[in-house]
Formats: C-alpha cells, structure tokens, sequence
C-alpha cells in the first residue's frame, strides 16, 4: 500500500554553514502583502533618520602647526601620509594611522604656497612666498645629515602654485604666468600667459596629462596646452575663482570653486555654460578636490564648512563642520575615497569620513547592525 | 531656480576673448600729454583770438621750433596732406646724371614688382594659433565620450579598475640581506643543506633536476599519450564487455554463440591450411568438447528448464521451439558419425548445414508471426490448410525465402549468416514496437514495404492467396481477416503485384470503412455533422479496393450530404426567399452605421459633456454601506439583506462643497490634485528614464527582503559605487579601457615641438633679413 507523505527536501531548509542566513519560507505574491507600500515607507522613513542617528563623520584632528595650515597634498603611493604646507613657512608630513606628524621642515620664508608630491612618490616640491622652488625628498634626512632640499629654484616673482606632471619629470608654478619646468633644469622650459593678472592656482589633467587649467585674480579660468604650449581657451567668471580641479574619470570635466558660494563644473570642450552650478555655500568656496572614483567632490568654504556634493547635482549631500573649524582653506579627498581631510585657518588638519554614517572597521557582532544596514540600503526608495 | 539664474548671470558676464584683449586697444600712450597740450592750444588759441581781433587776418603757419625726441602727433602739420609722393619726382633730380643709370634701372624694376603684404599682428596670430590648438583637444578629448557615457550608465562601479600587480619579491630578493639568527633557524638551514634541499630559486632537489634531465619533454609526451590511449581502448572494451553481458534476449546469446562457433570453425580451417599439425590438436579439442556435451545429458529433455518448457508448449509457440531446437541439437549429438575419417570437409559442411535449415524453418514461423499479428491469426484461422500443407510446405516457403533473401545476399555476401540474423532480430523488433505503436493508428506502408521482412510475408501471403483463390473456399471469417485476399476475389480479378503493398497498408483501415459504412448507415440521413470529408477522401484515393454498385451509391449519397453540410450558411439565406428585402434594408442601416461610425468623433460637445457627468460622479463623496449579510437573518446565494436593515446601517456621505466648475458649464476643473502632496512628487522625470510609466512602475516596485527573494533583493539594493578599503584609485588611463597612449611624454614632445617652432621662426626671420 502506498502512503503518502509529507516529505521535503532538507537542503530547502538547512543552511549550509552556521554564517548564513535562515531561509525563511515566503510567497511573495504580492496579493497576499497589501500594506507594502506604507510598510516600505516607514522602513524608508527609519533608515533616513538612522542614517542621521549614526552619521559620525569626524575622526581625528592633526594639530601642530603653528599657523593657519594653507595647502595639503596626497602621497601617490601611501594612504597613511599627508604633506601639509602652513602660512608660517612649515611643511608637515603626517602619518594618518597613527595620526602623528613625523617630520617637520622650515620649508619657506612666509606662506608655503603650494606643495605637490612627484608622481612616484620620493619626493615633493613646494613654492613659497620667499620667490622659490624647493624639491624635497620623502624620506626624512639620515642621522647627522642637514634637513636641506634637494633643489632649489629661485625665482623672479612669487609663485602662488604648483603642480606636479601625473607621468613625466615636469611641473607647472604659476604667478605671473604658468610656467612648465623641466625637473633637471632651473629655467622654465616653456612659459604661457593670456592677459596680465597673477594667477592663482594651476592644475594638470591626471587623464590628458598635457591639459593644464589655471585661474586668475581677472576672473577668469584658462586652459592650456602643455604639448603645443599654447593657452587654449579661457572663461570669464563674474567673479575670482579660487581653485579648479579636475574630474579624475572624465577627462574633459573640470570643478571651479568660486568666490560667489558657487562651485562651477565645466565641460572644457564646451564652456559656454557649466554643466552644472553647485550651490549652497554661503561663503567664498576656497577649495576643491575630486573623489578618486569620480562621482563626487568636496569643497571647501570660508563659511567655515566642508561640503561634498554629488558631481550631478546642484544641491550638496553632506555638510562638514565644527564649532572649532574655523575658515577651511584647503581640503583633499583621500585616494581609496574612504576620507577627507581639511585644513583650516586654526592650524588643524581634520580628518572625515566620506560617507559619514558608514562603518569603517571590521564590525564585531552582527547582531544589532544588521537591522541598521538593512535600512541603508533601503535608502533608495 | 537659484542655479539656474546664476548661470545666466554667468552667461551675461562671460565675455569671451573679444574682450579679454580690450586693454590691449586703449590708447594707452597719449593719454599722458594731453592735458599739457590742451593748455598750450587754448592759450594758442586766446592769442589768435586777440591778434584777429585787429582786424588784420593773418594764417599762421605752424613751424617747429626745436628738435625733440618726442613729437606729439598734434604737432605735424597736414599741408599737403592730399599729395602723394610719387617716385617720379624723387627721380628728377637724378636725370642728368648718368652715373646713377644703374639705380634708375633697379628702381625701375621695383616700379614693376607688387608689394608684399603686411603680416599678420602678433595677436592675431596667436588667436589663430590657439584655436587650432583647442579644436585639435577637443578632438582627442572627445575619445573619452563613450567611456564617460558608460560610467556614467553603469548600474555598478567597482574600483579600483585595474588589478593591482601583486608585487611579491622574488624569494633571492629575500634572501640575500637574511640570516639565520635563532637557534631554531639555524638548525632548519642546516639541515636543509644537509638533505641539499635547495634554498633559493629554482626550488628543485638535484634528484629532481636529475630526473628531469632524463627524460626529454616529448618523449615523455609521447609516452604518455601512448599510455592514455591505451587506456582508453581498455575501457571501451569494457564497457562494451559490460553492455553485451547485459543483454537479456535469450535468442540474441544464441546467435552470438553460434557465431562464435561458427568463427572457430573458420579459424580452424584456416588453421588447418597453415599449420596442419596445430590444426590436429583443434580437431581434437573440438571433439572431446563435443565428447562432453554428449556426456552431458544436457539436451535430452529431461532437465527441469526443459520439462516446464514441455508443459509451456501446449500453449506458447516459443517455448515449444525451444523444445524442439534442443531435440535438434540432440538429435545431432546422439548421431553416429559413420564416417569420421572420410573427409573432414564434409562434416564441417554438415555441421555448417544443420543448424541452417531448423533456423529457416524457424525463421518463416517468426516473420509470420513477428510484424503483423492479424496475419498469425490468419494462419491460425487456416490452421487445417496450414497443416495439411505444413509438410510439403516448408520446401516451397524456403525456396521463396532464399529467393528473397539471395536478392539481399547478392548485393552483400559478405555479410555473415548470423549477422543477418542479428539484424533480422533487430528489425524484428522495431518492428514490434511500429506494429504496437500503430495498432489504433493507420499502419505506415512505405516504411513496411522496404523490408525484406514484410516482403517475405508478402510472398507468402501471395502463394496463400494463390492457394486460396484455386480452391475457392470463402467464408465471412476470412473476409473480415484478410479483406485484401477477398476484395480480390470479389472483384474476380487476378491481383497485380505492385497493388499488393498498398493493400497490405490499410487492411484495417478497410475494414473499419466497412463497419462504419454498415453502424452510419441508419445515422446517416439524421446526422449531418458526420465526419464525411475524411471518409470521402479515403474512399477517392482507393476506389478499386471498394466493390463497386452498391457501395458506389452509397458513395454519392454521401457525396450529397456532404455538400449540403458545407454550403449550408449560404443555401441557407438564399433558400428563402422572403428574407431577401429584409436583406436589403440591412444593407442600406449597415451604411448608415459605417457613416455613423466615421463621424462618430464630431460630436465632441456629448462626450464632453459625458466626460465632466463623469467626473462630478467620481469625486462625490460615496455612501458607505455597513450592512453585514446573515447577520441576525438568514444568508446565502440569493438572499440579500433586508431592506431595513440595509437602511439602518447605510450611512449617508456628507454632501461635498460644491464645485468650482458648477456654474461654468464649458470647463472641467481637477480638484483631486494635491498641493501638500505635489511638493513631494517629482517635477522632472529623473535621468536614465525616457517615460514617466517607466519611472512610476519601478517606484512601485518594493525593494525589501520581505516582498522580493534575497537574490531580487540584493541586485536591488547593490551600491552603485563600490570602493575597497586600502585601495589607491588611480585615475583612468587610456590603456585600462583599451585606447592606445602616445609612447612619448609631454615634456619630450613640448620640447621637440619647441625646437621646431623655434627653427621655423629662425628661417623667418633670416627670410625678412635678407630681403
């Protein structure tokens, strides 16, 4: 006689390894689910808020400087170190994991103006108010030996900025006209001007690595040719722009941060009109920088604020700021874009997440979070 | 909205180069001086003023007074200003002078010659310069269109793009700065060296290097593809060992066995022409194996198989061939042989002959009974006749049966006996299965009529036939049988052999037309919808096979019929005649109506008006209806609550305010629009959507674990930017997405560009100074 039975299979309902989840038997015909719609709003609803609850975005100040800190760079090849340049002359090179400063160097008489690493990582230049070029070595001086530069260029004006060629031994200063240099050389190898204002800051393409953007006091931003060492074309501004910065993923898209609260992003090929016009600072925007994925940028503002803004919209995702933070002059997104660092005008370098409610370590139980995360990611509705 | 009027304020005060090199057009250089002279011309002019005042009008003539570096341009008089200097006139005074002949000739010539035109000023030049040099960006820029499009597309990013080389140092690399410290690490080393375990780079033990020598790669390849061949030609011949035990058939082994009998009968002849003497020792084998299968009693019909067998005989056909297979196979053991040293050639031919004829015999019984079953019954029915004849019969069926088969052996003599039969068994089969398959359905005839098998049958067939028709004996059994052998008869025609295939094919079906043709008869003039054309159609394609006369009536009866149930729409209407007007009066209304139909969106104003009735209904406030049916009286299919009671617990919907398009008769005003909620909802359709439904349906979709699968769920909620912690993200490079990079840097190509221009402008620059 056959009888019939119950039977199911146990790989329906046994898990595999004690760190999966539990099946859990649903239909999800969603006859059967007539409350989803408001179910899925309060969920909404929740995660938004918890995503507040849980935005802890401040991690660390790196104070000793003893002036307001005016520029920051990137080391190419290590995440833990950041080179800072103060309005004292003192360059800073910090180690971010243990956020100590490691080494300490009389760079320049006044200002340090502008400071880059080499491409490669073994050494980094600077420019100062005393009409000079420094390159230093990365690595601190042996025991007994000086703490000199490698080399030093003097010049006959003030360089206000530099910036160090993405692939060969050549950077750009600008002052009273942008100057390319050959690193072997102590006279620029080629020199381009487009009216007569000083310039303020100057920035190569890192995908097109001979395009090089510059602005001026004149309200205006120019664009240069380093092969054919021409200038290329130049937009007009109704108001100084400070810095530019360039898309590292879009070749031709570049990010202008304005004295009008504005952040300007432009198409170089067609600059008639931003692509888009970033608002919401409410004061001069004095620095920009690129998330390495390309997706996002943050600024910098005299209002005393860091604000990173989706590249395609107008309106900022994420406001930076503390009772302490004075004006922010510079500010750098960190190449695993997981960071971003200020420098502000009291002398500190702060340290951010870029995503301010994410979780950065290893998170130690399951347990609670995962309700937490499960609503992160229901973020989108 | 901010954004946009910054742009435009952007826009109003973005001037483009035009102006930027306004400061370079401004007069910079008189504007110092002016006011200086201004001062002297009034003071100029006050003198003028008083000396014209004494009535004497004097011209002035402006003179220069000293020398002086600089000339104010106010200063240079204007006489003469509309002369030209003609070179004529410089010529002159150079006439009477034949010295300077040569350089009346050269300037002459220069007379002649054009001018050349001015360059361009260096501003222009420039501008020229740098939108050349912009076009030519744009152009190479415009290569990363396609990948920043795709980016931006992208449902998911993982970076970093490229994968890191993982840079592990080669184990020298490691070694060189290192030593053995520790005691333990001492003693590892030592007796690493010891074992000559190697310590660095190539990590191979002498033995190893050794062994590796010894062999040389293909050799080794050779080998091994020797030694896997060889494998595999054994595991072929297992599996086939293997299939071939399996197989259960009974008569199958037997004709494996008699081949293999047969093989060794081969062999051994040809033994026996090679090697006579190993040939002796053969024979030998063979008769003491066949010494022992005498011995054996094992075909004498006593053993228990062959004793259930003889029960089974009664009633099964095989069995009782069993039976008398082996009573054969005793027969030929028990024999004497008479004369064993006559000559071996013989009895090897007698044993070849025997098991031939039993097989035969058997052979013809099984094709009778193996494809078509109704002919075993047929025999079975003509079982008198059969065994009356079943004596002499065996000769002429054989004769015929090797005639069939010589046809099919000619063409391949090579084929063994026991292939034959191995493929007859196979057919056999098939065919088995074809007959049990097509049993219900139509016997398939062309299929049939290749085989030797049915065309062995047909053969007999054709000699009972034969048989039949000479002794003339009819009776109904057989008619209903083997309809073909009596429509032949009926039609006293003698039987062609080319029909006979296509008789064969539908006996059944014949018979069937009979029967149905008899059972329809009666239902005929009642049911119309009978299957007819069918019929029909079988009736047309074997019109000899039906007797003619009767039937043929019956055909054009059904002939009739079956026109009258296909015209029977149009017969119909045209059959009565009084429907005919009616006819024509749908006709004219069907007009009317298609005119209607065309001009059935003109009236707008109705279905505005319709429309708006429609909205007013829509947004009245509705009753709600709280009754609950059985509740206090009986329920169920068509009992609806009381009337009173549906009172009771009807509540009325307060009447609405009234709305604003109530006295405006030609407007529809929506009042169902929200504003509270319209500041939530989106005002521009968002990026990658084309069409609003598309956006909305995937709002709509829930996007929880709780309403989708954890697969749905997870491709739903999947980051659109995914970063690995640690990481350094490089920019994009032209290599990563498959573009080619220019081999040669910037500085170098900037450099060498420069020396070009700077030669190009030496050579100018020499040009001018020469001419």
């Amino acid at each position: 006689m056959k009888v019939k039975m119950l039977s199911r299979n146990p790989d329906d309902y046994v898990r595999e390894t004690k760190l999966d989840l539990q099946r859990v038997p649903r239909n999800y015909d969603p006859a059967l689910h007539p409350f989803e719609v408001p179910r899925e709003y309060v969920r909404a609803l929740n995660a938004t808020k918890l995503e507040r609850v849980f935005a802890k975005p401040f991690l660390a100040s790196l104070d000793g400087h003893r002036d307001g800190v005016n520029c920051l760079a990137k080391h190419p090849k290590s995440l833990s170190t950041v080179l800072s340049g103060a309005c004292d002359g003192e360059v800073k090179i910090w180690n971010l994991t243990t956020r100590k400063c490691t080494r300490t160097i009389q760079a320049h008489e006044g200002f340090v103006r502008g400071i880059c690493t080499r491409f490669c990582g073994t050494s980094f230049f600077t420019v100062g108010d005393d009409k000079t070029v420094k390159q230093w070595k990365m690595d601190g001086p042996g025991y007994g030996e000086e703490e000199e530069p490698l080399h030093t260029i003097l010049g006959k004006t003030v360089y206000t900025g530099i910036d160090h060629h993405w692939k060969d031994a050549a950077f750009a200063t600008c002052g009273q006209q942008v100057d390319i240099w050959d690193e072997q050389r102590t006279s620029p190898v080629c020199s381009m001007t487009w009216g007569f204002d000083s310039i303020s800051s100057v920035k190569f393409n890192p995908i097109e690595t001979f395009l090089l953007g510059s602005c001026a006091s004149d309200r205006n931003i120019v664009l240069y040719d380093m092969r054919q060492a021409t200038p290329l074309k130049k937009v007009i501004l109704d108001m100084r722009t400070n810095t530019i910065c360039w898309n590292p993923m879009e070749a031709f898209i570049f990010t202008a941060a304005n004295e009008d609260y504005n952040l300007y992003t432009f198409d170089m090929r067609a600059l008639d009109t931003p692509v888009m016009v970033h608002l919401d600072h409410v004061s001069a925007v004095l620095d920009v920088d690129y998330s390495p994925t390309g997706k996002e940028f943050v600024s910098a503002s005299f209002d005393k604020s860091v604000r990173i803004f989706p590249v395609d919209k107008s309106q900022s995702r994420e406001v930076y700021h503390t009772k302490r933070m004075q004006h922010v002059i510079c500010v750098k997104w960190t190449s695993d874009s997981k960071y971003i660092m200020c420098g502000s005008d009291e002398m500190n370098i702060r340290l951010w997440k870029a995503n301010a409610s994410e979780k950065l370590v290893a998170e130690p139980s399951p347990g609670p979070y995962r309700e937490h995360l499960h609503h992160k990611t229901l973020e989108r509705v | 909205m901010k954004a946009t009027k910054a742009a435009k304020g952007l826009l109003a005060f973005s001037q483009q180069e035009d102006l930027v090199d306004l400061p370079d057009n401004f007069p910079l250089s008189g504007s110092e001086d002016e006011g200086d002279g201004d001062g002297e011309r009034k003071h100029q002019k006050l003198l003028e003023a008083i000396s014209s005042l004494n009535g004497k009008n004097r011209w002035k003539i402006p003179e220069r007074s000293e020398a002086s570096l600089k000339l104010s341009e106010f200063n240079v008089s204007s006489e003469g200003s509309g002369e030209k200097v003609v070179l004529a006139d410089l010529l002159g005074p150079v006439k009477t002078s034949t010295s300077l002949a040569v350089v009346k000739k050269q300037l002459n010539r220069v007379k002649s010659k054009k001018t050349v035109e001015l360059p361009l000023n260096k501003k222009e030049v420039e501008q020229i310069n740098r939108e050349v040099a912009f076009s030519k960006t744009t152009q190479t820029l415009s290569k990363w269109d396609p990948i920043v499009l795709k980016n931006r597309q992208a449902k998911q990013l993982v970076f970093p793009i490229e994968k890191e080389p993982s840079t592990i140092a080669p184990i020298e690399h490691m070694f060189s700065n290192w030593k053995a410290r520790t005691p333990l690490e001492q003693e590892v080393f030592n007796l690493l060296h010891k074992n000559k375990q190697p310590v660095t780079d190539p990590l191979l033990t002498p033995m190893e290097k050794a062994s590796l020598k010894a062999m040389s790669l293909e050799e080794a390849k050779l080998r091994r593809a020797e030694l896997q061949r060889a494998r595999a030609l054994q595991s072929y011949y297992e599996a086939r060992a293997r299939r071939e035990k399996k197989i259960k058939s009974k008569k199958y082994h037997k004709i494996v066995k008699k081949g293999k009998s047969k093989k060794a009968l081969k062999d051994f002849e040809l033994l026996r022409k090679v090697d006579p003497n190993a040939a002796l020792e053969e024979l030998e084998k063979i008769e003491k194996a066949r010494m022992m299968e005498r011995m054996s009693l094992k075909h004498q019909n006593s053993g228990k198989w062959a004793k259930s067998k003889a029960i089974m005989a009664k009633y099964d056909l095989e069995a009782r061939q069993a039976m008398q297979e082996q009573l054969a196979k005793n027969k030929e053991l028990t024999q004497k042989l008479q004369v064993v040293q006559e000559s071996e050639e013989e009895e090897v031919g007698a044993e070849e002959e025997e098991p031939l004829v039993p097989d035969v015999v058997n052979e013809v019984q099984m094709s009778v009974d193996g494809p078509n079953p109704w002919m075993r019954r047929s025999c079975n029915s003509n079982a008198k006749e059969d065994e009356i004849q079943a004596d002499p019969d065996p000769g002429q069926p054989l004769e015929l049966v090797t005639n069939e088969l010589s046809e099919s052996e000619e063409d391949a003599k090579p084929m063994a006996e026991e292939e034959i039969l191995l493929k007859e068994f196979e057919e056999r089969r098939t065919l088995r299965k074809r007959s049990e398959h097509n049993h219900s359905a139509k016997p398939v005839g062309s299929q049939e009529e290749t085989d030797s098998n049915s065309q062995e049958v047909l053969s007999e067939l054709k000699v009972l036939s034969q048989k039949l028709n000479k002794e003339n004996h009819q009776t109904k059994k057989q008619k209903k049988h083997s309809t073909e052998t009596v429509c032949g008869v009926q039609r006293g025609e003698p039987i062609p052999e080319e029909e006979e295939p296509l008789l064969l094919q539908r006996p059944k079906r014949a018979q069937t037309l009979e029967e149905l043709e008899e059972l329809g008869r009666e239902e005929c003039s009642e049911h119309t919808e009978f299957p007819r054309p069918a019929l029909e159609d079988q009736m047309e394609r074997n019109p000899q096979n039906q007797p003619k006369g009767k039937k043929k009536k019956e055909e054009q009866m059904i002939n009739l019929q079956n026109l009258l149930t296909t015209k029977s729409p149009s017969v119909r209407s045209l059959a009565v005649p009084t429907t005919i007007e009616e006819l024509e009066d749908e006709v004219e209304r069907d007009q009317r109506q298609m005119i209607k139909e065309a001009f059935a969106g003109d009236d707008v104003i109705k279905e505005f008006l319709k429309e708006k009735r429609a909205a007013v209904e829509a947004n009245k406030p509705k009753d709600v209806d709280l009754t609950l049916p059985g509740w206090g009286e009986w329920g169920g299919m068509g009992l609806k609550p009381s009337a009173k009671k549906r009172r009771r617990f009807l509540i009325k919907a307060p009447e609405g305010p009234p709305r604003k398009d109530k006295n405006l008769p030609n407007v529809i005003i929506n009042e169902k629009r929200n504003i509270h909620a319209a500041a939530h909802q989106v005002r521009v359709l968002p990026y990658p959507f084309t069409h609003h439904q598309q956006f909305e349906r995937t709002i709509q979709n829930p996007i929880g674990s709780t309403w989708n699968t954890q697969r749905a769920f997870q491709k739903l909620t999947t980051p659109k930017v995914v970063t690995k912690p640690g990481h350094i993200i490089k920019p994009i490079r032209a290599e990563n997405v498959g573009y080619r990079s220019s081999s040669r840097s910037d500085l170098s190509v900037m450099q060498s560009g420069q020396k070009g221009l700077s030669k190009h402008h030496q050579k100018k620059l020499k040009k001018t100074s020469v001419d």
